[in-house]
């Protein structure tokens, strides 16, 4: 590749044409102030709208200042980031973004993890010239069930815009209005109930300020756990442990799973559980779903739908229900993990430490947005009582536990309660894009070929690649395996199975980047995509490290099937553990 | 007569390219243009010039982007025909959006065909065989018009396959605008034409290497077409002895304002603002006197007795502190207030700034507030520092040449008309009189009867006085409606 070699604020460097000013600065060690502008480099995700002109530097020879974010290097380029002309022009605009913001820092939902007001920090504003008439722009405050969109604090900086059309191709964020009024809003400025959107979370993930949340529901899990007469059940899903520690200062990938316990346990959770038992579950309905239609398709029989899609991402579930409901069939109808626990937790469980399932509240940890929509949904309640009451984020959790004056690095480790609480390491990596296939495989393996699995690991299943695909050998039966992350690369995989065209026996989707630990729920990366990778590899060595790496062993899952359930999609299975789909479009618009 | 004078002069000293034919022939019928030499360029040109020639002669020629960024012509067509794609457009941007401003809709209303032909010249110098008109739905004469010129053009074989008996084919659709200002832009308007928010990108890429869908794209302004044809009929010197050392040929203005004689006219790079608005605008109306001149549409500057005599061409009205645009050009009297234009322009800006880049989106609502305050008598000399700190603020940070000058008529007004802000501010007064609230309605005692006429046609009693005795008008209480004024017979009522 062609070099070309310029001087930026007096220092010569010289970098790959095509590089931009930003980057060759940042080569220099000299970190040019960003706002709008996003990197997510191993997912292919880049938001550079030139938006927010904070970033802007004088280069010799240009009448105007240039946003360094979005202008490349050229040969001979003098560049200059500190001139008085781009400070004073940088505290301009930043003076100018502020006075369109509200001030009500001190109960924003983002205080001390907000891009804008570390900017505001940096920049050293301490007044906002003319704030008192200014006039704010100002939009009605809509909340959905995952998540809430107060756009008086939106800084058009575009990046929800990117993640949800670009990325995730769902289409419910787009720029409306003109000028002043400018705002990222639902066609027409619907609400986002009335869109199509999937409540992913990845607008919340990557919103620079407190735009975009989700949906607070720390408040009411505190007066649950405030109620005597209440039996409060938690569970926790499999990609908090491999992030709550950020929140803490941790390294990210730092594993906290037993003073995750703990700290639940202090909180005053009477069981604390895991989801990933649930995991485990979830692997004996769809493992034996899919050996059930693989079995039928050997066998010749043409009505049997194939792939087969996996059914544990609320946010895909929602994705297909509005963009692919002619193939409602075709996804395994196994609930999610959190809905089988919760399923689980109000009937098998609150049997047998007889509690009325309407003393029971069951609240989950979720890395997840659209686990708030999901537990909501009235077919995962009897009798209007939800079997998962509250569902909240690692982010949240991580403020419950801070409230409680703990620190998560000093608590000891703790186990799991018995008996939901007991999980194998194919559980455990339903976090991190193509676990849950993997998971399926270990088990239909054994299941389908009645031979031991020698080698666990399914090293060709794993990655950060949006869309892969694998064959696996069951023993003489070659299964063709697809996986996608990003519903932008699940589109792709289910455009072929739409066209006929699909080679697949089996897709594994997940709606977030590199799966459950990108999920919109998560610590903020602040653009930092490495932080996922670490994650994954927390998972992975979770996994490793547990005893039971397949979810046919774990001793909890075999007793509750003898005890309660019978056998993998009897009659109760169904009743408890799987579930139907909509058309989302006529659920929507009402037709 | 000095009318008939005034008349004559406005025609000689114009010279009529752009607009040759506007007028002259009947629009839709294909002959009447081809009768005046119409296609006679795209024939010659097809028949014995390399594309290569022919991008040789609109470079020779001088034109500049009539547009209002002045790239020149040639050079923008040579990048195009040097970018390598499979599919090359041709777009012309009739988007007219400057307010007042209107020699594109002549052009397209009164002579169609010289558009086609200058865009399918285009297409055979870039290598491209389709061409898009980009033109705002209000126009739908212009749009019926360009309707029918492309279905005879068509019939005539001047577009489609094997053009003039070549292997060149070219053909030309419509694309509508809902009427935004900032789909100008190219890169805006590549949006709009796309299906997109018509909002710019940040350029590079140029359209010339990445444009309509992705595609090499050269676009052009109505005007700048116009001018194609005759350029290759009379020869790229016979143009470029028109005009200035760096701009040649001629511009079309839209005179408006406070001048006798308003329109269209088409003048000659290098003559001057004194020679369009004294000679061809026939001076000031009502004889009253020269204030100040807005050239450049509603993001130009406004210019002053000093700058009367500056020949007119892309780098002078830079240098003074305006610029070209597309050609708008209001005149103003002394009963214009500075302050109260620069906000009137702001106005616009504000409206119709995309909202994508935060200094232009908030800027130039920041700079119409204060703007606002200062001819409301809120306004304090602090604020004057920051209107000229946001100005340029503004425009060295703005993404596009939309918020890279809207604030020209702020930072013009401020350079060339200090004083009339200074007395806003400080002594509150708006001495043109346009803003109300520095004004307050006054009794001269002299001429009052005390015939009590104001005090019953006040509204909201402020007037007192005894019968034939002189009347006072309490300000507190006087909301400035001018119901008083209106009632005097005696001219006893004034604002001051």
């Amino acid at each position: 590749m062609d070099h070309v070699k310029l001087t930026i604020d007096g220092r010569t460097i010289e970098v790959p044409a095509g590089t931009t000013i930003f980057k060759a600065a940042r080569e220099l060690g000299i970190d040019i102030p960003i706002l709008c502008y996003m990197d997510l480099k191993d997912l292919n995700i880049e938001n550079k709208p030139g938006g927010c002109r904070i970033c802007v530097v004088e280069v010799e020879g240009r009448g105007n200042l240039v946003s360094s974010c979005s202008t490349d290097v050229a040969a001979g380029m003098v560049v200059k980031t500190n001139s008085m002309r781009v400070i004073n022009a940088r505290r301009t605009v930043m003076e100018l973004i502020l006075s369109d913001h509200p001030k009500d820092c001190l109960s924003c939902a983002k205080s001390g993890n907000c891009d804008l007001q570390d900017m505001a920090v940096k920049l050293g504003i301490r007044e906002i010239p003319g704030q008192e008439y200014a006039e704010m722009s100002t939009y009605r405050l809509d909340t959905s069930p995952s998540i809430i969109r107060e756009l008086d604090k939106c800084i058009m900086c575009r990046r929800c815009e990117t993640m949800c059309n670009d990325f995730q191709t769902v289409g419910a964020l787009y720029t409306v209005n003109r000028g002043f009024e400018s705002v990222v809003a639902p066609a027409f400025e619907m609400n986002l109930e009335h869109s199509p959107c999937t409540y992913c979370g990845q607008c919340v993930a990557v919103c620079p300020t407190g735009a975009l949340t989700e949906v607070d529901h720390t408040s009411k899990v505190i007066s649950a756990l405030n109620d005597p007469t209440k039996t409060v059940v938690v569970q926790t899903a499999p990609a908090v442990r491999a992030a709550l520690g950020e929140e803490f200062g941790m390294e990210p990938g730092t594993r906290v799973t037993g003073q995750m316990v703990s700290a639940l346990r202090q909180l005053g959770f009477d069981y604390v559980f895991d989801t990933d038992f649930a995991a485990d579950l979830t692997i004996m309905e769809e493992g034996t779903e899919l050996l059930g239609r693989l079995t039928r398709f050997m066998e010749g029989d043409e009505d049997v739908k194939l792939p087969i899609l996996t059914s544990c991402c609320p946010g895909w579930v929602n994705f297909f229900e509005y963009n692919y409901p002619d193939m409602k069939e075709i996804p395994s109808t196994a609930r999610s993990p959190q809905q089988m626990f919760g399923s689980i937790a109000k009937s098998y469980f609150a049997e047998k430490i007889e509690v009325d399932r309407k003393d029971m509240v069951v609240i989950s940890i979720m890395p997840c947005l659209a686990k708030k929509y999901e537990c909501q949904r009235e077919e995962f309640s009897v009798d209007g009582n939800p079997d998962v009451d509250y569902s909240i984020t690692t982010r949240e959790m991580a403020h419950l536990i801070k409230q409680a004056n703990l620190d998560l690095a000093k608590l000891d480790s703790a186990d799991f309660d018995a008996p939901l609480g007991e999980s194998s390491g194919a559980g455990v990596i339903f976090a991190a894009t193509g676990g849950v296939i993997e998971a399926a495989t270990r088990t239909a393996y054994e299941i389908y070929t009645g031979k031991v699995l020698e080698k666990v690991d399914f090293e060709q299943l794993r990655g950060m690649e949006g869309i892969r695909s694998a064959k696996v050998d069951f023993d003489g039966q070659e299964i063709n395996i697809g996986i996608a992350h990003g519903l932008g690369n699940a589109r792709k995989l289910l455009d072929e199975v739409k066209a006929g065209k699909s080679q697949y026996h089996a897709i594994e989707i997940m709606a977030c980047p590199g799966g459950c630990i990108g999920g919109g729920g998560q610590p903020l990366h602040h653009g930092d995509a490495s932080i996922l990778k670490a994650r994954a590899r927390a998972i992975y060595a979770e996994d490793r490290d547990k005893p039971i790496r397949k979810s046919h062993e774990n001793p909890y899952i075999k007793k509750l099937y003898e005890e309660f359930l019978g056998e993998p999609m009897s009659e109760k299975a169904h009743e408890l553990l799987h579930t139907h789909y909509f058309d989302k479009r006529k659920k929507i618009f009402q037709v | 007569m000095p009318v008939a004078t005034l008349t004559e002069i406005a025609v000689k000293k114009q010279i009529r390219i752009a607009l040759r034919n506007c007028g002259v022939i009947n629009p839709e019928k294909i002959e009447d243009y081809i009768g005046r030499d119409g296609y006679f360029a795209l024939g010659m040109v097809l028949s014995e010039m390399t594309p290569e020639n022919a991008i040789g002669v609109i470079k020779d020629s001088g034109i500049r982007g009539r547009g209002g960024a002045g790239f020149p012509t040639g050079l923008k067509w040579e990048f195009a025909s040097k970018s390598k794609s499979d599919q090359k457009y041709v777009v012309c941007n009739a988007d007219e959006g400057d307010p007042g401003a209107f020699m594109d809709r002549s052009i397209l209303e009164g002579d169609p065909h010289t558009v086609l032909e200058a865009m399918a010249l285009c297409g055979y110098c870039i290598g491209a065989n389709t061409g898009y008109i980009y033109i705002r739905a209000e126009y739908p004469l212009a749009i019926e018009r360009l309707k029918t010129a492309i279905s005879q053009a068509r019939e005539f074989g001047f577009l489609g396959k094997s053009i003039f008996g070549s292997e060149f084919e070219f053909d030309i659709h419509l694309k509508y605008g809902a009427g935004a200002f900032v789909c100008g832009e190219e890169t805006a308007l590549i949006h709009s034409m796309e299906g997109l928010r018509g909002e710019p990108s940040l350029k590079p890429p140029f359209p010339a290497e990445s444009g309509y869908l992705g595609k090499p794209t050269n676009v052009n302004n109505v005007e700048t077409y116009a001018n194609i044809p005759v350029i290759f009929l009379k020869g790229a010197e016979w143009f470029s002895g028109i005009g200035t050392e760096k701009s040649k040929g001629t511009k079309v203005f839209a005179l408006a304002g406070k001048v006798n004689n308003v329109g269209l006219v088409e003048v000659p790079m290098g003559i001057t603002l004194r020679e369009v608005i004294f000679e061809i605008g026939g001076g000031i109306k009502d004889g009253k006197s020269f204030k100040a001149v807005q050239t450049g549409g509603p993001s130009g500057g406004c210019l002053t007795e000093k700058h009367l005599d500056t020949p007119i061409d892309y780098e002078n009205l830079i240098a003074c502190g305006s610029m070209m645009g597309s050609g708008g050009m209001i005149v103003m009297d002394e009963d214009d207030c500075m302050v109260s234009i620069a906000k009137f322009f702001l106005d616009f800006t504000v409206e119709e700034s995309c909202g994508k880049c935060s200094p232009c989106r908030i800027g130039n609502k920041r700079l119409y507030e204060l703007l606002d305050r200062i001819c409301t008598g809120k306004g304090e000399m602090p604020d004057l520092d920051r209107l000229r700190n946001l100005s340029e603020v503004i425009k060295d940070t703005s993404l596009c040449g939309l918020g890279q000058s809207s604030p020209n008529p702020v930072l013009s007004t401020l350079n060339n008309f200090y004083h009339e802000y200074v007395s806003h501010v400080v002594d509150k007064k708006c001495q043109a009189g346009v803003c109300r609230d520095l004004l307050e309605y006054f009794i001269i005692e002299d001429n009052c009867v005390g015939c009590t006429a104001c005090a019953r046609a006040c509204p909201v009693g402020a007037i007192s006085g005894e019968r034939k005795e002189p009347h006072l008008i309490n300000p507190d209480t006087c909301i400035k409606c001018g119901a008083c004024l209106e009632k005097c017979k005696f001219d006893a009522v004034i604002l001051r």
